[in-house]
């Protein structure tokens, strides 16, 4: 079916030039690519649907409601459900929001400097033991970088670094596909031409990284700090296994704890889920709105990734 | 030792005319260039011997080990790998991935595969909205993704069951044991199928369109240009999103650990091998046998990961 549908745009080409019946064919292709392109359209966005609108109920809409899971119940509940979220635990949800944005920020801004100049110095310099790093770079990106949490949780835990801040972010500063794509990037991006002809300026090599390299890199930066920070921010084995005290949690690590508080409370629970619901959507926005207002950044960066 | 190895490879050999004071500048050029390298590079080798190899080779040490109530910490050699390759908790999880994988993976890429081909036929401005939709559920957490499908999936107060009684039956509960498998298979292709279908597509966008005309001209249908032209030109990025769907899948954690407390016991402490791990360490502080877990976990997802690499012999065309 899907297959079908690919042919419209090419077939409407070359039928431009007679063939009186192509055209209809094409147009009938058309109608069933948009009926694929909007089922998959309606199944990615339910969730989303969902919790909109469960986030506008109160507990007995949420539970008893009238017009079903995926409308509006009579009492429209977004404003007290606001307020519960952000008096719950002493308002603790927005300390989540801003330990979620402290850590992604931290994390992705520090994890994209250092591939870059990771990334620059593989791409433009030999050195020896060059190759060898490369070769283990690769490899290392086929390292499950979950099965480093728990030894790094007890290697932190000798030096008594769990439950800090730093817990959560010296680890994500470690990104060895984000090296490898800047690598292959700066290899294609910088000519060695223009670095030979600043050097004969007489340019330093930091003046000619800052000047003449990075420019260069600006679309791969963004699309590396884009996706470091979105690593980060989703994370949740890492801060789940290093934080115990609930003032540091993410958003990530708060809510599935209120979540298994509310399953394990069947009678208090109900004022609960209504909680995790809101606060879900809450921290879903602002990811929603950049991803929205970057979505250039994303797509064209994204090919990275399929280079070559 | 960048200066020695510097040192050896100056001007080329087959050169000899070169006038000697050239290539004793060239090669303090060189060796200059080489430790400027090395400093771009030294930042982020130190945080990756700091927060990957060392960490190895500690859970490596440290499953060597055992810890027992009453003879306090031992040398206990390969006794923990012998123990998890015959626990039947760990080789359930691993069972359950590497069936996960098999059947999860081929979906996937079918999905967006199929997305991708239609989005790069169509480029209308709908079509364009439509991307972006897909390709939604990637800004989302896996954390909350798995939650909005937990509530939906929810018999109190989920979508399915209210749908199910309008024709008065019970809708089927995707967390129970039968149907967990498509319950997670569900979430994850939600979450994911939209970014392997952007990857897929941008290699799509970049194939030069003339390859196009020219088949047509050979007579080739809209099919052969999808299947023999459009798909094989893709296959590298087809196997870049392959090998990470492979390595995301064998460390499952996020979703199953967030789905428990909804699946009424049916995703246990030993559902895949990270949670096995991280009950482990955290339930019961027995962190030696997690780090052999954990370890275990890693080299076998390596040693996969490079056996289908070298299997498929494409290593070239994503990893230069």
């Amino acid at each position: 079916m899907t297959t079908a549908s690919i042919d419209a745009p090419v077939g409407a080409q070359t039928t431009s030039r007679g063939n009186g019946r192509r055209p209809q064919a094409g147009s009938g292709h058309h109608i069933v690519a948009y009926l694929f392109l909007g089922a998959l359209v309606v199944y990615f966005l339910i969730p989303i649907w969902w919790l909109f609108v469960a986030s506008t109920k109160d507990a007995a809409g949420l539970f008893n409601g009238s017009s079903g899971a995926l409308w509006f119940d009579e009492t429209f509940a977004l404003l007290p459900n606001l307020r519960n979220l952000f008096a719950h635990n002493d308002g603790i949800y927005l300390r989540w929001v801003a330990n979620s944005l402290f850590y992604a920020i931290a994390g992705g801004a520090g994890a994209t400097i250092l591939s870059v100049l990771a990334g620059y110095g593989f791409a433009k310099f030999r050195f020896g033991g060059r190759r060898l790093m490369l070769a283990i770079l690769l490899g290392s990106v086929m390292v499950p970088l979950t099965a480093l949490v728990i030894p790094t949780f007890i290697l932190f835990s000798n030096l008594h670094l769990t439950d800090t801040v730093w817990a959560v972010i010296l680890p994500s500063l470690l990104n060895p596909f984000a090296v490898y794509l800047m690598q292959v990037y700066t290899a294609e991006a910088v000519p060695d031409e223009l670095l030979d002809a600043a050097r004969v300026d007489g340019a330093g090599e930091i003046k000619i990284f800052f000047g003449v390299a990075l420019p260069l890199l600006r679309p791969a930066v963004i699309t590396v700090l884009l996706l470091s920070i979105v690593g980060v921010w989703n994370n949740f084995f890492l801060p789940l296994a290093m934080l115990a005290n609930t003032k540091l949690f993410p958003i990530t690590v708060g809510l599935a704890v209120w979540q298994g508080q509310a399953s394990g409370n069947n009678t208090g629970g109900a004022n609960l889920w209504g909680i995790i619901i809101i606060g879900a959507l809450v921290s879903v926005i602002p990811l929603i709105i950049a991803f929205l207002a970057l979505q250039k950044y994303w797509q064209g960066g994204l090919s990275l990734g399929a280079l070559k | 030792m960048s200066y020695a190895t510097a040192v050896e490879t100056p001007s080329p050999p087959n050169q000899p005319t070169a006038p000697a004071v050239s290539t004793r500048r060239r090669s303090l050029n060189e060796r200059k260039k080489a430790r400027i390298g090395l400093l771009f590079v030294a930042p982020f080798a130190l945080v990756f011997v700091a927060f990957l190899i060392l960490p190895l080779v500690y859970a490596f040490y440290l499953s060597l080990y055992s810890k027992g109530l009453a003879t306090g910490v031992v040398f206990a050699g390969v006794k923990n790998y012998a123990t998890a390759f015959t626990d039947p908790s760990f080789l359930r999880g691993v069972w359950f991935v590497l069936r996960f994988a098999v059947v999860l993976i081929p979906v996937q890429m079918l999905v967006s595969l199929a997305v991708a081909l239609v989005l790069d036929a169509l480029t209308t401005r709908l079509a364009r909205v439509a991307r972006l939709m897909i390709f939604l559920p990637y800004a989302i957490p896996a954390v909350i993704g798995a939650l909005m499908w937990g509530f939906l999936y929810s018999p109190t107060f989920g979508p399915m069951q209210q749908l199910a009684k309008i024709f008065g039956a019970n809708a089927p509960f995707l967390l129970s044991p039968d149907l967990v498998f498509v319950g997670l298979m569900n979430v994850v292709t939600w979450q994911w199928a939209g970014y392997y279908m952007i990857i897929i597509y941008a290699a799509l966008q970049g194939i030069d369109s003339s390859i196009y005309e020219a088949a047509r001209m050979d007579g080739a249908n809209s099919w052969q240009v999808a299947f023999r032209i459009k798909v094989p030109m893709v296959s590298s990025a087809l196997l870049l999103i392959l090998v990470f769907a492979l390595i995301g899948t064998l460390q499952f954690f996020s979703e199953p650990q967030i789905l428990r407390p909804l699946s009424n016991g049916t995703i246990g402490p030993d559902f895949t091998p990270n949670i096995y791990a991280f009950s482990q360490a955290f339930s019961y502080a027995n962190f030696n046998y997690a780090s052999a877990i954990s370890f275990a976990l890693g080299i076998v997802v390596f040693i996969a990961v490079y056996v289908f690499l070298f299997l498929t012999r494409k290593r070239g065309s994503i990893f230069t």
